[in-house]
């Protein structure tokens, strides 16, 4: 077999690697889904995940696979659940408007616990003015899918982060972090 | 042939497999046709029949086959290109492509026109794939799962479909048995493994 979760490490556009941007955040946060038994990724690339990103490519133990949009993202995280493996989804919070009816529909109707690591656009000191529009519909749309949301400001806040991945696992249910633009700003 | 007459015919190859099947009239007829614990019925979320399937046979060691139709692989044309780029030997995407949207009363799909998904799956590099009619599907499907290659099946049929009753399992129950055969086929898989070593 050619495909495993957790094979070998490098996923199919790992030939292209450059430099490795992360930071020790963003090294905490991959350690913190490890430790939690994540086998199972899927992105979409946002340039505040990029060091994320970087990270699950070259990680042993993790299968790495890019999605062309997150609701297929969502689809080969339930197949991976499945399969017996914890998944999770990196992405930014503009895919919120393309996820509801895979997260209604497969994800919450199949009780498949997913977390959603999103990069929040859109916020104070946010350069691209239609980032905006999303961000103002980001904790609505949380709210109004009843997913729980958890903000995070400040890299201080990482340590949170695995007693909500411990949470989503227990309740079988998904959960965003809504990592702002502060929070990797100050990431170092 | 419409879609039931062609699922009739690949029962024998699929059962005991691991199967995600789209949702509406496919997942209907397979069970009726075909219930086991290795079906996963979807009940909703039209399109990720494929992108189910992929996750799945990277989790596992088992085919597995994803039961798709033509107008849900229009609704997630990029999974094509995560399937092609992500190679996986035991995932075989059976697209039944009856050039209608089936489920909601046989309206044409451009699947039935000018679009072939065969020449869509290839261009977005996938290899291994093969169309074929309705009569020469059971061969074809077996075919494709004994080279263990993975792979794209396209299977040109006529529209139609029978009344079989709605899927009234509850979707939590139709995970919780999937997974669990799914455990049951890795310890398989692994008494047998331990056995050959032996
Ligand atoms: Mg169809």
């Amino acid at each position: 077999m050619t495909c495993r979760a957790a094979a070998a490490p490098g996923g199919p556009l790992s030939g292209r690697k450059g430099i490795l941007v992360a930071t020790a955040t963003d090294k905490e946060i991959v350690q913190c889904l490890v430790g939690n038994g994540v086998q199972f990724i899927t992105s979409l690339p946002c340039k505040q995940l990029a060091g994320v990103i970087d990270l699950v490519e070259r990680e042993p133990g993790m299968r790495h696979v890019p999605c062309t949009r997150e609701d297929e993202g969502l689809g080969m995280c339930v197949g991976a659940h499945l399969g017996g493996r914890k998944s999770a989804i990196l992405m930014q919070n503009t895919a919120l408007g393309v996820i509801v009816n895979a997260i209604a529909t497969l994800v919450q109707y199949y009780h498949v616990p997913v977390p959603m690591i999103v990069s929040h656009r859109g916020e104070v000191g946010e350069p691209v003015a239609c980032q905006v529009e999303m961000a103002l519909h980001t904790r609505p749309l949380l709210d109004m899918l009843k997913i729980p949301s958890y903000s995070f400001t400040d890299p201080g806040q990482i340590e949170l982060l695995d007693g909500i991945l411990g949470h989503c696992f227990m309740s079988r249910k998904p959960v965003a972090v809504l990592a702002q633009a502060s929070f990797w700003s100050r990431a170092q | 042939m419409n879609r039931f007459e062609v699922l009739k015919t690949i029962v024998p190859v699929v059962r005991d497999r691991l199967v995600v099947c789209n949702i509406g009239s496919p997942s209907q007829e397979l069970r009726f046709l075909c219930d086991q614990d290795s079906n996963f019925y979807m009940l909703g979320t039209m399109g990720l029949c494929s992108s189910i399937g992929l996750g799945l046979a990277m989790s596992c060691d088992e085919s597995v086959i994803a039961i798709d139709g033509d107008g849900s692989i229009l609704t997630n044309l990029g999974g094509l290109a995560t399937i092609a780029n992500n190679p996986c030997s035991n995932f075989v995407l059976l697209i039944i492509d009856n050039g209608s949207y089936g489920s909601t009363g046989d309206q044409p799909t451009y699947a039935g026109a000018q679009t072939s998904l065969a020449k869509v799956a290839q261009a977005c590099g996938c290899k291994h794939v093969v169309e074929c009619s309705g009569k020469h599907l059971a061969a074809t499907l077996e075919d494709v799962l004994e080279r263990g290659t993975g792979g794209v099946i396209v299977c040109k049929c006529d529209p139609g479909q029978v009344p079989a009753p709605v899927v009234d399992l509850d979707p939590v129950v139709i995970a919780h048995r999937f997974s669990a055969r799914v455990s049951r086929g890795r310890l398989d898989h692994a008494g047998t493994s331990s056995a050959n070593a032996a």
